[in-house]
């Protein structure tokens, strides 16, 4: 699939230092310095590494990582919140960082929206007022700002909440405010940064839930930061995995679960349920030829832990795997159980599992 | 002939110490010493200042040194010099500041005679109708009705409202230029350095040292004079909690404001000033209670209003008078107090 959707956002050989001289830190890192001793020795912190990654459009992309990876460093480097080092940010096709102070706020106003972790709603305005923000800073009039903010509003579960302030409602309401705020603009980007991380985890499933309704319907091409790996898992298209501001790994993200190439990622991947992660087609012998002693059909999207309750937990069955009402492969219940065998760092299992 | 003579003369300074000897007018000290020794014998002085213990030298000031050497200026000299420098510069001053500040005194005057020419029934109600609006509170209403009744009962209420008056221009002009300082100060931080201690010096100035070199550049029959003298002692709080207030606007708000590509005049006035005024506001009304405090001392320089009669009370020690017209004073800035508190907190509780 990724070869025939289209690159939105290319990131390319992206590099942040933070000091007082990071030009000549950087001269040191591409030499080969690492952070700690560019820390050491020159006082400077290297906040992100070499940093490539392709964005498809309509897609979410997750940017995973524990804190201090440069996870939120990174996703502010894509509206130039923060300014790279060195590096090109291309948007579709065009280097943001050549762009001046007014292409940048186009940019910002027009093609990138953002949800942030502590929600930053305006205090001092309504929720409507709030929700039709990014229309009100392009200059539309009040009207049609309100009409827009009051459909996302309705969009995301708020109505009947348009004239309340944002400090009246519950976490989990302020960040639907948030989530309407970035749709209301209409952008072709939104940038989540950490959006579910300061929510309950009930509230943070419906949430998470919400977003992928959304986004089936809308496909805008996301940029999704989190510290959780079970929710990058479920939101992620295309997951990268940061650590100490370079990436270790980043793909698919059943590919990264069946194939972690990294300590820190199996560390990273021993806690999490396994069946409920994984889904059926990546762990299919992908062929049309019809099996033979065929127990029923499952879909390709489906979780294994679904299949393991549909076969009653008997390893010997077989099903056929479908998609869009055609077979694309079968399952062999044996496969399924092999994929669930858990994957231990080599050096470090000593973690509370 | 003194204590230090010993070094002017290692120092080979003894011809440029005997070259003049300054005459002018002698302190009190010498006038005294100098009929004591009935005459001023300089050997006489010479004979005491070479029989000083170790413990009693003196330290080597300017009249210390002047007695070993006549070219050293005493302190006196110094004084009238930096008067003669202010002298000098004063007429060059007054060409820029007079018409810079002649609208103050425009306006001082027009709103005075405007309070004034007010009747009593037009203003009183007029009040209640600003503190109700301002406020939307009955006990404040009822508190500025009252003492409004009082003063007006007691014969007090033309000078509360010239008082008044003055402190409406001052703190105009106060908002009109703190604000802006204040947010140039929170948007730069080399700004902030160079304001802060111009505010630091004019918080701490004695009052009466401002109205000094102000009655040698502007007339005393001038009311900007006065005017002046309120604004620089009154305008120091609202710098201050304006430069305040706009910093301490929540990061993340402003990263919002920023991610929605706002540009900064849209951020400055739909974000950051909306967000900072619960602190601009304190900062205001510190402004008037302070310009209170000042238009009292003002009275020494003509400034109309309940001052006169405190300073009245003082010459004349008619101790009454100074009572009740300084119970007015602060009668008028509970109720200005009160007023722009509940103003202040109708803003807070619309933001929660």
């Amino acid at each position: 699939m990724t070869d025939t959707s289209k690159i939105k956002v290319s990131i390319r050989g992206l590099y942040k230092i933070f000091g007082a001289k990071p030009k000549e830190a950087l001269t040191n890192v591409k030499d080969g310095l690492g952070k700690p001793e560019l820390l050491d020795q020159h006082g400077h912190v290297l906040g992100l590494q070499d940093i490539n990654v392709d964005m498809q459009e309509g897609e979410i992309t997750v940017i995973m990582g524990l804190s201090g990876s440069g996870k939120s460093t990174l996703i502010r480097h894509l509206n130039r919140l923060i300014e790279p080092t060195d590096g090109e940010i291309l948007v579709d096709g065009e280097d943001v960082l050549a762009y001046g102070e007014k292409k940048l706020h186009t940019l910002r106003q027009n093609t990138m929206s953002m949800v942030f972790q502590k929600f930053a709603l305006f205090p001092h305005r309504t929720v409507l007022q709030n929700a039709g923000m990014a229309r009100r800073v392009r200059g539309e009039d009040a009207a049609s700002a309100d009409k827009e903010g009051r459909k996302w509003l309705k969009r995301v579960g708020l109505e009947g909440y348009e004239d309340k302030y944002p400090n009246q409602l519950s976490g989990g309401m302020q960040q639907r405010v948030g989530i309407a705020r970035a749709l209301a603009s209409d952008s072709e980007i939104m940038l989540m940064d950490e959006a579910f991380s300061a929510l309950d985890p009930l509230i943070r499933t419906d949430m998470q839930d919400l977003l992928l309704e959304l986004q089936r319907e809308l496909h805008k091409t996301i940029v999704f930061i989190t510290h959780d790996l079970d929710e990058a898992l479920k939101l992620a298209d295309h997951l990268v995995i940061l650590k100490d501001g370079a990436i270790v790994q980043q793909g698919e993200p059943q590919e990264i679960l069946l194939n972690p190439n990294d300590p820190y990622i199996m560390d990273f991947i021993s806690d999490i349920n396994r069946a409920r992660v994984l889904r059926v087609r990546s762990v299919m012998d992908a062929t049309t030829t019809a099996g033979v002693d065929i127990s029923g059909d499952v879909e390709a999207d489906a979780n294994l832990e679904s299949v393991i309750a549909m076969s009653g937990g008997d390893t010997t069955k077989h099903y056929r795997v479908m998609k869009d009402g055609k077979q694309i492969g079968l399952l062999h219940m044996q496969d399924l159980v092999r994929a669930l065998v858990p994957v231990i760092a080599p050096e470090h299992d000593d973690r509370a599992a | 002939m003194a204590i230090y003579d010993g070094i002017f003369k290692t120092l080979g300074l003894s011809d440029w110490c005997a070259t003049e000897d300054t005459g002018g007018p002698m302190t009190m000290a010498e006038l005294l010493a100098q009929a004591n020794n009935g005459g001023g014998d300089a050997d006489g002085a010479e004979a005491v200042a070479e029989a000083t213990p170790l413990l009693e030298t003196p330290f080597p000031s300017l009249d210390v040194l002047h007695k070993s050497c006549g070219s050293v200026p005493r302190t006196r000299d110094m004084t009238s010099a930096v008067e003669e420098a202010f002298l000098n510069v004063k007429d060059g001053m007054k060409v820029v500041l007079d018409p810079l500040t002649q609208p103050l005194s425009w306006l001082l005057d027009a709103s005075l005679a405007g309070f004034q020419a007010t009747p009593w029934f037009i203003m009183i109600p007029l009040l209640m109708l600003l503190t109700y609006y301002a406020s939307r509170s009955w006990s404040v209403l009822a508190l500025v009705t009252g003492s409004f009744l009082f003063m007006a009962f007691i014969d007090h209420y033309n000078y509360a409202i010239q008082t008044l008056s003055i402190i409406f221009v001052c703190t105009i002009f106060c908002v009109a230029l703190g604000v802006p300082i204040g947010i140039a100060m929170s948007k730069s931080n080399t700004m902030q350095r160079i304001t802060i201690p111009i505010l630091d010096m004019l918080q701490t100035l004695p009052t009466f040292v401002y109205l000094i070199p102000l009655i040698f550049l502007f007339s005393v029959t001038e009311s900007k004079l006065y005017g002046i003298a309120i604004i620089l002692y009154a305008i120091v709080p609202v710098i201050r909690l304006t430069d305040l207030g706009i910093r301490l606007v929540d990061k993340d708000v402003i990263e919002a404001a920023d991610a929605f590509g706002m540009n900064s005049w849209q951020k400055l006035t739909g974000v950051q000033i909306p967000l900072a005024l619960p602190n601009i506001m304190a900062g205001i009304n510190q402004t008037i209670m302070m310009s209170l405090a000042m238009v009292v001392i003002a009275s020494l320089v003509s400034a109309p209003g309940l001052g006169v009669l405190v300073l009245r009370g003082i010459n004349n020690l008619e101790l009454g008078v100074g009572l009740v017209s300084g119970f007015c004073i602060v009668l008028l800035a509970v109720l200005l107090d009160r007023s722009t508190k509940a103003a202040l907190g109708r803003i807070n509780a619309s933001e929660k």
